[in-house]
């Protein structure tokens, strides 16, 4: 038996029969990411000791008959965008190179309080803003899958981490697609629930109406198992949905889908799709019609405008949050500089990065005074008008089902160079957030170079459970 | 729409960035690109369609006003960059 390749379900049932203990899988972890990880550099930060000695204490409490809650002793990892309290948070860029939060996030509380223990901080695009993890100011993150090929983005440490046995899960951020992408790319379970499902209290912002937190798996249960433990009201995270967290470990569970409904819209399976993953998604159509569900075509005809009406909001988001690095309160502080201004220029100049700072520019543009009602305003209407198409979909059907992308894994830097190019492999993953929906990864196949294809499922707001039931029913559990 | 070079140093005024010769030249082309793919939500008439700033409807979030234990004052001012023992420092903004 191999630690690392037990699910964080068995993980769990053996910690509980007492066969196995955190401490050995966190030593079995620990040593792999040192043998390993300087090959697929997925983590920024390992916290080794504090992870031994958060295994010893979870043992100690699993032998007085105490644990926390049947994770108690897992080890797992987070993408570098939640702070962690003692522990560097950079959001994998220069702004924050240095920054040591005085907080956790409070995802990553519920988890510490659930007993699990943390293995490090995981590699991602700078401030979340890309789609293979190249714009990281440390350093490129390989796919385990094809080392010569990026594990998409923007959580890209945490899906190669994942993949590669080197955590049993992790935490990823999702704004137009960075959980489920990642996840496709490199053949796991990522799930992005509803807008306000997880709270975002303690993660670094990007745009704050799209942003969501969600685990990142190798199957679909235990995807389940731990947004059970995540979810939840949070009166630190104001947008934070008080609905009451269901168990949906049970939900992954039998795989038969006696009469649900599936929508395929023909616009995310039309000529921009590769060949091999329009064949993929409509073989996982046929598998989810024996398991018992109905599949039938559908329209979103105004998706297409997600993707431009996504990068104008999600932009000019940026542009407002990151306003905040400015070299004085925390972050990076240029040298030698005479005045305030210079101050706020010289740091955020040298601090951000290429893709960051288009981005802010680009967000800036939009809400600038002359422009923001043909740019900013219009593309929230736009988001009015989509939501609307998901509304009709969703009055004949429980779910749809897409692409997650519509190429695999590319090789490193054959999409930097028009940044248009690249932010069109977020169009079968953007409206979900756009709209505020929950949507789930998992893989579906393999394309002809063996690289994973992911199949994604849309459902309506806190309709997650149907997520997870179409998913077990296509993945196994 | 053709990005002009004084738009691009226009915007980067405000967002207090300071941009190379050769960063602005770049920028203004890949900001015309994504201004011009931004364009294609014209084609829509969003005549009368309300905008959606947040997609779930959640408002006015409100909470006990009462006096909780906040951070302490040490531990956030090793965060900033320049400080003393009671102050965030920055460079004299009145002469």
């Amino acid at each position: 038996m191999d630690i690392r390749d037990l699910t964080v379900a068995e993980l769990s049932a053996l910690l509980a029969e007492g066969k196995l203990s955190s401490t050995e899988i966190t030593k079995a972890y620990l040593s792999a990411i040192e043998k390993e990880d300087g090959f697929i550099r997925s983590y920024i930060t390992v916290t080794a000791e504090k992870a031994l000695s958060d295994a010893a204490a979870a043992d100690e409490r699993r032998s007085r008959g105490t644990p926390l809650s049947p994770l108690d002793g897992i080890p797992f990892a987070l993408k570098d965008n939640f702070c962690t309290k003692g522990i560097k948070t950079t959001c994998a860029s220069r702004m924050l190179e240095n920054f040591v939060p005085p907080y956790t996030a409070t995802a990553v509380k519920k988890l510490e309080q659930a007993g699990c223990v943390l293995l490090g901080k995981l590699n991602m695009d700078e401030f979340a803003m890309g789609s293979s993890t190249e714009t990281s100011y440390f350093f490129k993150t390989k796919n385990p899958v094809d080392p010569e090929r990026v594990p998409g983005g923007s959580s890209g440490g945490s899906a190669a981490a994942v993949a590669a046995r080197l955590a049993p899960f992790a935490l990823g951020t999702d704004t137009g697609g960075s959980i489920r992408q990642p996840a496709a790319f490199c053949g796991i379970v990522g799930m992005k629930p509803t807008y306000g499902r997880v709270s975002r209290f303690g993660v670094v912002a990007f745009a704050s109406s799209l942003d969501q937190v969600g685990p990142m798996t190798r199957t679909v249960y235990d995807n389940a198992l731990i947004l059970s433990v995540i979810a939840g009201h949070d009166p630190m995270d104001a947008s934070s949905l008080p609905h009451p967290v269901p168990d949906y470990a049970a939900s992954a569970k039998d795989g038969i889908l006696d009469g649900m409904r599936v929508g395929l819209p023909e616009e995310l399976l039309g000529p921009g799709i590769s060949p091999a993953i329009r064949e993929a998604v409509l073989k996982a159509a046929d598998v989810l019609r024996e398991k018992g569900a109905v599949v039938e075509k559908c329209s979103l005809p105004r998706v297409k405008y997600a993707l431009p009406a996504y990068y104008i909001i999600s932009s000019a988001e940026a542009a407002s949050n990151l306003g905040r690095y400015d070299g004085i309160r925390f972050g990076y502080a240029a040298q030698d500089v005479e005045s305030i201004s210079e101050l706020y220029t010289k740091s955020r100049s040298e601090g951000f990065g290429w893709e960051v700072k288009r981005r802010i520019l680009l967000g800036t543009f939009a809400l600038s005074s002359g422009y923001y009602d043909a740019y900013y305003k219009r593309a929230q209407q736009v988001r009015t008008l989509i939501m609307q198409d998901y509304d009709n979909a969703f009055e004949r059907f429980d779910c749809l089902l897409t692409p997650v992308a519509p190429v695999t894994a590319w090789k490193f830097g054959e999409m930097s160079k028009d940044p248009l190019e690249m932010y069109a492999a977020d169009i079968c993953t953007v409206s979900v957030n756009v709209a505020g929906l929950c949507g789930l990864s998992v893989p579906c196949g393999t394309d002809e170079n063996g690289l994973p294809i992911g199949a994604q499922f849309i459902a309506k707001p806190l309709c997650e459970e149907t997520l997870y039931r179409a998913g077990a029913a296509l993945y196994g559990r | 729409m053709k990005i002009t070079r004084e738009q691009v140093l226009h915007v980067a005024a405000l967002a207090r960035l300071s941009l190379s010769e050769e960063e602005t030249e770049r920028l203004q082309g890949e900001m015309s690109g994504m201004i011009d793919f931004a364009d294609s939500l014209k084609e829509l008439d969003v005549s009368g369609v309300p905008p959606t700033t947040h997609a779930v409807p959640v408002q006015n979030v409100f909470r006990e006003d009462g006096v909780l234990p906040s951070f302490d004052r040490a531990e956030l001012l090793r965060c900033a960059p320049r400080h003393d023992e009671s102050c965030v420092l920055v460079p004299r903004v009145v002469e």
